[in-house]
This record gives C-alpha cells, structure tokens and sequence, in this order.
C-alpha cells in the first residue's frame, strides 16, 4: 500500500502535477531525482554538505551513548537544500529555521562548535544552552519549535524588511506536516495581501514525523498556494548547483516585487524524525537511502568525495571532542 | 477647567500621540482603519495620518499577533487591537510560545517591545464569547506582563510604559469604561479622591475625603472602578463603613510589597475582579497578602469573582453572573459584621 502511494506521489508530482492557475512555473516532467546525475560541487559547497552529514551522523552517535539530554531532529538527507538556497541570499536577509534546523545553521554559520555546544549545553554555546536544538538566535538566524508558528512572525519581519530595508527577504523553512497548521494561510493570505518579500521553503520529505504525507494532506502544497494567487516553484532536483539556478531568479522577484514564493522541495528525510522513532517500512526507508545525495555523490565523484569526507568526518569527530570537554554553558537570567 | 475627557478619547489621542511621535510604532487590528476606526472607535484617524503603519488586518488574530512579534523582533513598537479580548484564545500560542518566550529563550535578553489590546469584560449584553474578563488565563507566563486600562491612569503614560519595559504586554480595556471620562485632578466626586502611587505597578489609590484609617482596603482592576467606588458610597453615607480603593495599572507582575505600608492601615481586606472565579489574579493576590498581613488581617482576605458560568446574554441574566456594585456592597456589609 505504502509503495504504491509513493509511486503514486513519485507519478503525480514530479511529472504530471497540473499547472494551476498563479502556480507553479515549472510543471515540466522532470527526471526522477535518483536518476540524476549530480554536478561536481566546488569545495567549499561540498565542505559544508558533509559538515552538516557528519555532525547529525555524530548527535545520533552520542544520544545512543547517552551523551545527549533531550531530543533532536537530524536533517539526514536534506543537508542540500540550506547549502544551495543560502548563496543566493546574503547576512541581511532574515532566516527563520523549524526544529530539523541544524543544517540550516551550519550552512549558514558554519559553526559546528557553537551549535553543538548548544546541544550539549557547553561553554560557547550559541544560546548559553537555553534553546537547545530548535530554539536558536544568531544575528538574523532564528529557529523556533512550534509547528507554522514562525510564518506570521516572518511576514512581520517581512514588513519591516519592506519599509524599511527595500531588497532583503525573510526565509521561513517548514516542512510538509507544517501546513496543517492554521497559522501557514494566515500568514500567506497577509504576506500575499500585502505584498511581502517573504520566501516559503518547504522541505516536503514526504513524511511528518511517522504519518506519511498523503494521509495528512488533502491536495497540494502547490494549489493551497494557487489559492492565495501565490507563486509556488516546485524542485525536484538534489544537486546544489542545479538548484541555485532554478531559484536565483525567483529570489530575485521576491526581493525586488516584494511578492511571496512558496518553493517547494522534494527531498527525503534519511534519517529518523528524531532519534531511533524511524517505523516507516523497509522499502520506503530502501527508496530514501537510494536517492540520499550522499551516497550518489560518492558513486559519481569518488575521488573528490573520499577526501573531503575523511576531512569532514575527522573534523566533525575533532568537535565532538573539544566541545564534550568544555565546562557546562552558564545562563545568567533575571 | 478643561471637559472631562472620555476614557475612549484618551486612548485614541495616546495611540495618536504613539504614532506621530514614534516612527517606529504601528497600530494592527481587525477593521482598526478609517473611516471605520475600529470596533469601537479607539483607531479613529489613525489610519488617515499613518496609512502606512496602521493596518487593517483580515481576520487573523494568531497571525497580527505574530506578525507583531515579527516587527518587535526588528525593534519596531507595534500596538495590536484584539476585537474583543475573548479572541486573544486564538492568539494564545503566540503570545505563550514565541513573543514571551523569545525574549529570554534564546539565551540573553532579547528586547520585544509589543503590546496587545484588548477590550474586555461584559455589563454590555455580548454574551458568552464576547464578554469575558481573560486575565487570569495570561498570568503568570515569563515576560508577558497584563496591563489594565483604568479612568485614573492615563493612556498615553501606559502605552509608554509597556513599549518601554521591552516585554510583550496585554492591556486589558474593560468595554464600559470607554463611555466613561477620565478622572482628573485626584478628584472622583464629591465624596472620594484620589492618588498615583509610584509602586511598580503604578497603583491608583481612591480615599474618601476625610479618612484616618479606613475599614476595608479594596483591590480591583481598572475595569472594575466605578462599580467599586459605587459600592464605597454606598457603604460610607449608609452604614459608615469606609473604604478605600487601590486600582493597578500593572496587574501582573504584581507584588504587594510596595504597597504594605498603604495596605497596613485596614484590617480587612477585599480583592474584587471579573474573571470566572477559580485561578484567577485575586486569588494570587490573596495569597501573597495572607504571606505578609495574616497576622494584622481581621479576617481572610475577601475574593469577589464573577461565578464560575459563561456570561448569559440578557441583561438580568448577565447581572447575575458577574460582579455589580449591590452585590459589592452586600458581600462587604456582611464580612463586616
């Protein structure tokens, strides 16, 4: 039943979804994502794919030793969609994260010490260990835990970034369980009313949390945006460079006709929602692992690859050790 | 002397004042522009000086307060108008999970200089979801402070003080208290006056003109004024009974400390609200005035709440259910027995 819901999906999105009225601008059949070749990435593109692999493959090593209080959620097949968005955006554009956010700040901040102190609650911790993983500030880098709680916020920062900062946007990241919530079409109904420079990335990994999308969603993401007459771009591709060219000219009309955009990803979430709750069948978890960047930018650029992942990988591990010896983060509150 | 001013008025020339003096405010609420001006009228001419920062949002009450939030967080001043405060329920997960939160959650003090208004309270024939006092579903949330409109306490003053506490903040406006006129120069009537003290929560203290030491020492939210004075008379001229009156601007965070010496001089005590009686902020009165008068205290402190009931609509139904000045009075002439 699953496989052929996903096929379903597989069929009915990437390549004969139908153009709706003030939709999508891409509908054309697009090549199934596992069959994509993907482009050889400059390094630093590459650096910051496998930082962020490596740092969520390390968090769900230390819950399983017990090292971590808590909870987390790892962006385990996602890490593309930070790394190829955030080059098209600059320090003045606001981003608003959800709680699967770490590689979104890393591709932002590049700064595994500070988040995992964060996570660890250890000296430098980018929020002294009070947000933890979702709940997170850094000059105008927010993430909140709160499902769709974060897009009326973002159309407020919006407002402001038009009046008052004409040509930078506010990002929000949600996933496709998020528009369940009320809060998404009060926000898009004010951000299209208005005319907000606010872009919608939805990280659609078919998946929320252990219900699989089709039996959480009526319709699509893309027509709930057609009903609010708002611009929606679908992306099927995982290669960061194909990416960032499908969405540079959109960005730029978010910036400059101060209209929203809701762009939606197909992706896939490799890993578990949090750590260790993965109950989705065998073949589904088969068919996320056989798309997973990771292991097809291995296949088709090895020698580039083996390096930068041992780089990456003893880096991550070097970390780990220096922020796990620092003293506990101290919180001076009134 | 100058006409009295009407409650109503006050707070629309402090929202005026808010938006010619500060580039940085912005006025955001359901039907807030010109010509209609709001519900009730307190946005009037806002929108036709400040097309730009007042907006007339859709029916959205999570998503204004949110976006509010948004501007605060870009150090913006924005002032938000709940229709009625019965809807600031559908604003809850805002207010709780991110405005109030965000100002201490993310590790170092994060200033959010918003404020929510909302016209409260019934006595006017709204009916159940239209008439609520919803104080005490807000109290006690981290940096989320509750503000009341009163007749004593300017607006203008009130507005500054809550943009300038860089806190999330709720001003609670009890709906029949905007037909009503300020109060001006200490005087009530013929019989009381009053004072603003200068404790934190800047409370307002109404005294009968000659008064030594007075009986009873009332506590009660601004909405709750003129039913409280109204008793006071009564109990003065009928039975001799004195009583003075404390009025907060600030309900919450509310410490009675500043106020001991004031409160010292009765030995009889009565915390007077609106809200459906269980958990509300007379009881959290109460509690911290039984920790520092039990012993000077005659008896317990006196709570007068509204019944625990929805607010029926028809009048005579609708009196029975929350507080009026007759039964203010009965309950106050019976505790003195």
């Amino acid at each position: 039943m699953l496989l052929f819901v996903e096929s379903h999906w597989e069929t009915n999105v990437a390549s004969t979804a139908p153009p709706l009225v003030g939709g999508s601008t891409t509908v054309l059949p697009q090549p199934r994502a596992g069959a994509e070749p993907l482009s050889r990435l400059a390094a630093e593109d590459l650096d910051t794919l496998l930082m962020i692999r490596h740092f969520e493959l390390a968090l769900l090593e230390l819950f399983s030793q017990g090292l971590l209080h808590g909870t987390t959620h790892t962006c385990l097949g996602q890490e593309y969609i930070p790394v190829a968005l955030y080059a098209l955006l600059d320090e003045g554009d606001h981003v608003f994260s959800n709680h699967r956010g770490h590689g979104h700040y890393l591709a932002r901040f590049r700064d595994p010490h500070g988040l995992l102190a964060e996570i660890m609650g250890r000296e430098g911790a980018v929020c002294n260990g009070v947000g933890g993983s979702q709940h997170i500030l850094r000059d105008r880098y927010l993430s909140t835990g709160v499902q769709g709680e974060s897009l009326p916020v973002a159309a407020g920062v919006a407002l402001h970034l038009r009046r008052t900062e004409p040509g930078r946007i506010a990002v929000v990241h949600v996933g496709d369980g998020t528009w369940g919530e009320g809060a998404v079409y009060e926000a898009l109904n004010m951000a299209q009313l208005w005319g907000l420079p606010l872009l919608v990335v939805v990280e659609n990994n078919r998946i929320a949390q252990s219900t699989p999308t089709e039996q959480q969603m009526a319709g699509t993401i893309q027509a709930r945006a057609a009903a609010f007459g708002i611009r929606h771009h679908h992306v099927t591709s995982h290669d960061v460079a194909v990416v960032r060219r499908e969405l540079s000219g959109l960005v730029d009309d978010v910036r400059t006709r101060h209209q929203p955009l809701v762009v939606e990803f197909s992706t896939n979430r490799v890993g578990p929602h949090s750590k260790g709750d993965d109950s989705r069948p065998a073949e589904v978890m088969r068919h996320a692992a056989e798309h997973d960047w990771y292991r097809r930018y291995e296949a088709q650029h090895p020698e580039q690859f083996a390096v930068a992942d041992r780089n990456q990988r003893q880096a991550i591990a070097e970390v780990v050790r220096e922020v796990q010896a620092r003293p506990a983060s101290r919180w001076e509150h009134s | 002397m100058t006409r009295p001013e009407r409650v109503i008025g006050n707070l629309n020339r402090a929202l005026h004042a808010l938006l010619d003096d500060d580039p940085r405010a912005y006025v955001i609420g359901e039907d807030v522009a010109d010509p209609y001006g709001g519900a009730f009228k307190a946005t009037r001419g806002l929108s036709d000086r400040h097309p730009e920062r007042v907006i007339s949002s859709p029916i959205s009450e999570g998503g204004i307060v949110g976006v509010a939030a948004g501007l605060a967080l870009t150090g913006n001043h924005p002032v938000v108008e709940m229709m009625f405060s019965d809807f600031a329920a559908l604003a809850f997960d805002q207010l709780l999970n991110f405005a109030s939160k965000s100002v201490s959650m993310y590790g170092r003090t994060v200033p959010m200089s918003m404020v929510v208004r909302c016209p409260t309270g019934g006595n006017r024939g709204y009916g159940p979801t239209h008439s609520q006092s919803l104080q005490k579903h807000f109290i006690g949330i981290p940096a989320l402070s509750l503000h009341e409109m009163s007749p004593f306490h300017d607006n203008a003053d009130v507005l500054t003080a809550m943009l300038s506490s860089e806190q999330p903040c709720m001003l609670f406006e009890d709906k029949t208290l905007y037909a009503r006129t300020m109060h001006q120069g200490g005087i009530v009537d013929d019989l009381f006056r009053y004072e603003l003290l200068d404790d934190p929560s800047r409370t307002a203290r109404v005294f009968p003109v000659d008064c030594a030491d007075p009986d009873w020492i009332i506590l009660a939210p601004g909405g709750l004024t003129e039913r409280a004075v109204a008793a006071m008379r009564t109990l003065l001229l009928e039975e001799e009974v004195t009583c003075e009156l404390l009025v907060p601007s600030r309900l919450h965070p509310f410490t009675v400390e500043p106020l001991l010496e004031t409160l010292s001089r009765a030995r009889r005590i009565c915390v007077a609200e609106d809200s459906a009686a269980g958990g509300t902020w007379g009881e959290m009165l109460a509690q911290q005035l039984h920790q520092h008068l039990w012993h000077r205290l005659a008896q317990p402190v006196l709570l007068l709440s509204a019944r625990p009931s929805v607010i029926p609509t028809a009048a005579h139904l609708e009196h029975t259910v929350l507080l009026q000045a007759p039964a203010l009075r009965r309950a106050l002439t019976e505790a003195s027995q």
